[in-house]
Parts: C-alpha cells; structure tokens; sequence
C-alpha cells in the first residue's frame, strides 16, 4: 500500500501536494506549467458536469448560442444551474440578475484573499486574472500562494489553473450542448462536482483549525437552508471563519 | 429575435456582475487593511465555502436532512473522502466517489 501511494504521488500526480514541497518554480513559464498541471485533475470532475449544464441549459429551452456564450461570459458554474433552473420557470430577469449575483458573493472572499498576491500587477493582467477566478481556480491557486515561495512570476500560476479550468468548462459545454443528451441520467455525472470539492477541501485543511472551521460550515450550511437565493453560502463560511480563528486563539497554534 | 436580444442582455449582466465580484477587492486592494489578522481570516476561506458547498450536496434530499444510512451519496462521499485523505489526489478521490455511487446505486436500487 505504501509503495503504491508512493508511486502514485512520485508518478502519476507530481503536482498534487503543495508547491513548497518541490524544489521552488521561478519563471513565469514554469509557474504557468505548474499551474495547468495541478489544475488537469480536476478535469474528471469539471468535465461531466459541464456535460451536465449542456444538456440542462437545452432542457430548460435555452438557444445553443446562448448556452455556450454563459459558459464564455459568466463562467461560473453554480450560478448557470441557478440561472437555467430560474429561466426553465420563466422568472423575471431581475429574479435572474439578483440570484446569480447572491450565489456569486463567495467571490468577493476569493478577490480578497488574492488582492494582497497581485496588487502591484497592470490592471491588464487584475482583469484578466479577475475574470478567471472561479471556484476551482482559486481553490488550487491559494495554495501555492500561501505555502509556496513568493516570486514575482508566481501569478503565472493563478493563470494557469484559470486557462485550464476554463478550456475545460468551455469545452465540455459544448460537448455537452452537441452530444450530452446520449449520457442517461442514472450515471449520475452531478456527483463529480461534490467529488472534486472533497478533494479539494482535503487538502486545504491542514491543522486543527481548518478542521473545525470546515465542520462549523458545513453544518451551518445546512442549518441555514431556509435562507433566500443560497444566501447560506456566504453565511456558513463566515460563521466556519469565525470559528476557526476561536480555535485557532484558544488552541494557541502557530 | 427579440428574445435572443433579452437571453444575451441578461447573460451579460450576469456575466459583469460575476466579474465584479471576482474583481472586487482585487481592484481594490488599497482599500484592504493590511493587517495580519485579516491575512489570517482569509486563509479559512478555502476549507469553509468548500465545505459549506459540499454538505447540503450529500446531506440533503430533495430539501430534506438525509442522515439515514440509506443515502448512498453520503457513503460514496465517505469513500471519496478516505481516498483524499490516503492519496491526496483529485483525480484518485473523483474515481473513487464515482464508482462508490455506482456500485453502490447498482447494488440498491
């Protein structure tokens, strides 16, 4: 079992713990490789679910065009479910405008969290980037940000894991929109965005009080279903924050 | 024709407003207070919206808490969960939960 784990992260999946364990990426083609590499393994879940939006985008009585160019334009792809469940019942487009906006306020921690990393890069390169933080992007990018070393290239990385996951989710919408009503519901595809944030919460918890921050919002997040337009996200996370910084103080970690 | 103009319109908006989410503070980072504690707060952000996502996902059927032993999402998530702890590998997790769901689905339903 050991030697198959070791071959595992010595082989298959280099990139997978955090870039401080390996020796430092200095130029910015090398952060922008590391990027698209640690990136590519969240593919197996993006992809199904991109399929997934395809056909929900087609069910709910969107034009193709219009299904792609959300992929394109919003990219995001919580707030899309969200947008096609809401134009499937026909609500106004207010409704429309003001859920996917509520469901995207967990971005506004992203932004922050980043701010400090880029702000001395051209307003070219904060729009570009900007518009490339989603979820999975950002999950992978902080890491390296936090715990690797602090070089001038190392946004290269953020660019890379943006450039993947959006190649990814674009692509896989258009399959989707083309093919994606071929997949029988029974495969349950949906499950592979859950599967990919599972990992990815895995890895992000790293001490004792990551570990309660992250129970303390899951279970808020539950608590808290009752609140509109998945306001609960936002809500969950901050109380999970609250939490983890209490521990944080009374367990006195470093 | 009209309606292609109305899906376009709210796309776009749709699309500026995640921006300007994603932009935010990034924009405005001098507005940020640099402070240590901040800093701090933020490293939580990862593990809490991630799990804030994942939990009404695999403890909830439709709008309902599914804590009984027969929801085969919350064992497909277990599974996928060991995985990520044992081989801290996305790919190794995903394959896992996956085939967790489906045996499990082909076993009891």
């Amino acid at each position: 079992m050991r030697g198959l784990l070791f071959f595992f992260k010595r082989f298959v999946n280099p990139a997978s713990d955090t870039a401080a364990d390996r020796s430092p990426p200095l130029g910015a083609r090398a952060e922008l490789l590391a990027g698209i590499r640690a990136e590519l393994p969240l593919q197996l879940g993006i992809v199904p679910f991109g399929l997934i939006f395809g056909v929900l985008g087609l069910a709910a009585g969107l034009p193709i065009w219009a299904i792609i160019a959300m992929s394109v334009i919003m990219l995001g792809g919580s707030s899309q479910m969200v947008f096609v469940q809401l134009w499937a019942v026909a609500a106004p487009f207010s409704v429309i405008g003001t859920t996917v906006g509520v469901v995207n306020l967990r971005h506004l921690l992203y932004s922050a969290d980043m701010a400090p990393y880029l702000s001395s890069l051209s307003w070219r390169w904060k729009c570009l980037l900007s518009y490339l933080l989603t979820d999975e992007a950002y999950m992978v990018a902080a890491r390296r940000f936090r715990d690797g070393p602090a070089t001038p290239a190392r946004h290269w990385y953020l660019l890379g894991t943006g450039l993947t996951l959006w190649t990814g989710w674009v692509s896989s919408t258009i399959v989707g929109v083309l093919v994606g009503r071929a997949i029988p519901e029974s495969w349950s595809l949906e499950f592979s965005i859950p599967l990919t944030f599972i990992a990815l919460l895995v890895l992000s918890v790293r001490r004792k009080s990551e570990l309660c921050a992250a129970i303390a919002a899951g279970a808020a997040a539950l608590a808290l279903q009752s609140l509109p337009h998945k306001l609960w996200i936002l809500a969950a996370a901050a109380i999970g924050m609250a939490v983890g910084l209490l521990v944080h103080r009374w367990s006195g970690e470093k | 024709m009209s309606e292609n103009i109305g899906i376009l319109f709210i796309v776009i908006v749709c699309g500026v407003l995640t921006f300007l989410l994603r932009f935010s503070f990034i924009a405005g980072a001098r507005f940020l207070p640099k402070s240590p504690a901040l800093q701090h707060l933020l490293r939580y952000v990862p593990p809490t919206v991630l799990a804030a996502l994942i939990a009404p996902d695999i403890l909830m059927h439709n709008g309902e808490l599914a804590l009984s032993l027969n929801n085969i999402r919350l064992w497909a998530a277990l599974v996928a969960l060991i995985a990520a702890y044992f081989t801290r590998h996305v790919l190794a997790t995903i394959a896992a939960g996956m085939a967790a769901l489906w045996l499990l689905q082909a076993a009891f339903t």
